[in-house]
């Protein structure tokens, strides 16, 4: 303990103020920056860094062999419905599955591929989730059986609706990971019109917004492929 | 003539100025994510007798369709979050300083007599020290709730890559309720904190941004 003048204590009391009031203004200025930055697809240029930054971690985080959880028979839940982007009308009679604009493919030739059932969460991006059944081929299977030469290496994969309404962007080893299905299936039944018939991706290890409806058109990349909701301020990762 | 103590390191300052506005930013950012499926509230069954949260509250803070925003202000401010928490908890461990914010076996009396004494249940002078028993109890639960937060807002965030994580608290949905709740609690303790700021007085707020405590020569207490 030290004696010290009353002059001394306002002194020093003033000075840690003083300090404190210049950090605190350091920190609104900070957050008015980010809060005012300009828009990079919907969300703050700061911000986007932001995102982009965490992909970078998600990216190396990220192992092909560590699986969603999957669930028994018994907690199945009730499909639930968000968002029609793409999805105006019906599916067409003579649909077929485009890939690379170079070949274009049935739905028996997706379903001659080894068939796979998996019961797995399906999370929105909202914040709800349900617990579903779905059935189709492997993602993997397809791009090695119908994808263009030297598809397995390709860093990006792009997924859109046969109008090009929704489309999303994946890397490539979250779509070559074994649960990512090309499904055609749900709880034991062909895929309804509202739930992405004839063909959507059902990818676990993604939120929602990932999981795209009524598939027109797959193309294998080197450059990263555009993704609707990341155009519209969400992480283009998006992962889990 | 008066006397200075030091009181608080100015590491555990900054470390505990800094945290107010990321923790803020954390709260505020995680409530437009919460918005997109504000699900939870207190009742039974059909019974609600307080849902999270009312209209009222969103239009008051403009939290509404902000998911997107709310996610990447979180996803960003969970980093500077996380740094200066683990930068407080190895300074305090480094620096000694745990040993006056770790309860110890008296901590538990000792925070009932705080409590009987700021209720005006009980009349005996409670001993000076740095930090009575109550407030031990609460510094340690608010770093234990943190590491709670980190915890649980891993498990949601990367809930396959850390599945294990997400399976040991009960599961997704699980464990976006006890985020949940654990912001409930940093709500609470930051009521209890201001209004125990305000009782104890100027010098010790002072003594939270200069770092010493200022005691009067003369006082009784120190003869």
């Amino acid at each position: 303990m030290t004696n010290i003048s009353e002059q001394e204590i306002s002194r020093r009391t003033r000075r840690s103020f003083i300090t404190g009031g210049i950090a605190a203004l350091a920190g609104l200025g900070t957050w008015e920056w980010i809060r005012t930055g300009t828009a990079e697809d919907g969300i703050q240029a700061p911000l986007r860094r932001a995102e982009q930054l965490d992909d970078v971690f998600s990216r190396a985080l990220f192992s092909e062999t560590r699986l969603a959880k999957t669930f028994d028979a018994s907690e199945i839940g009730e499909a639930q419905l968000n968002g029609d982007e793409g999805l105006d009308g019906e599916p067409d009679a003579d649909w077929k599955l485009m890939v690379d604009d170079a070949s274009a493919l049935s739905l028996e030739q997706i379903k001659a591929l080894p068939k796979f059932e998996q019961i797995t969460q399906f999370k929105c991006i909202e914040g709800w989730n349900y617990i579903m059944k779905w059935g189709g081929a492997r993602f993997s299977d397809f791009a090695a059986a119908h994808g263009p030469s030297g598809a397995m290496q390709k860093s990006w994969v792009g997924i859109e609706t046969p109008d090009g309404g929704y489309y999303v962007g994946l890397e490539r080893a979250s779509a070559m990971h074994p649960q990512t299905l090309l499904a055609y299936e749900m709880n034991g039944q062909s895929l309804t019109n509202e739930h992405g018939a004839p063909l959507r991706l059902i990818i676990p290890v993604k939120y929602g917004i990932k999981n795209l409806k009524r598939i027109g058109k797959i193309t294998f990349s080197d450059t990263r492929l555009k993704d609707y909701w990341a155009e519209n301020g969400y992480d283009y990762d998006s992962g889990f | 003539m008066k006397q200075i103590e030091p009181k608080h390191p100015a590491a555990i300052r900054w470390f505990h100025w800094i945290n107010f506005p990321l923790l803020t930013i954390m709260i505020w950012s995680g409530l437009l994510i919460y918005w997109a499926n504000d699900v939870y509230k207190v009742g039974w069954g059909d019974t609600t007798v307080f849902h999270f949260f009312p209209q009222s509250f969103y239009d008051a803070f403009s939290i509404n369709s902000r998911l997107a925003e709310g996610m990447a202000w979180h996803f960003l401010f969970m980093w500077l979050f996380a740094i200066n928490g683990v930068c407080y908890v190895l300074f305090t461990l480094i620096s000694g300083e745990w040993r006056s914010l770790v309860p110890n076996r008296s901590t538990l009396r000792e925070a009932i007599q705080v409590v009987l004494h700021d209720l005006g249940l009980s009349k005996n002078r409670l001993p000076r020290q740095k930090f009575n028993g109550a407030q031990k109890i609460a510094y340690s639960s608010i770093i234990v709730m943190g590491l709670g937060s980190l915890i649980t807002g891993l498990a949601i965030w990367k809930s396959v890559q850390f599945g294990w994580l997400t399976a040991m608290l009960g599961g997704y949905a699980a464990a976006r309720v006890e985020h949940f709740l654990l912001t409930l609690g940093y709500v609470g303790f930051f009521v209890v904190h201001i209004s125990q700021v305000i009782r104890a007085g100027w010098n010790h707020f002072r003594a939270m941004v200069t770092g010493f405590e200022v005691i009067e020569a003369s006082n009784d207490e120190h003869k």
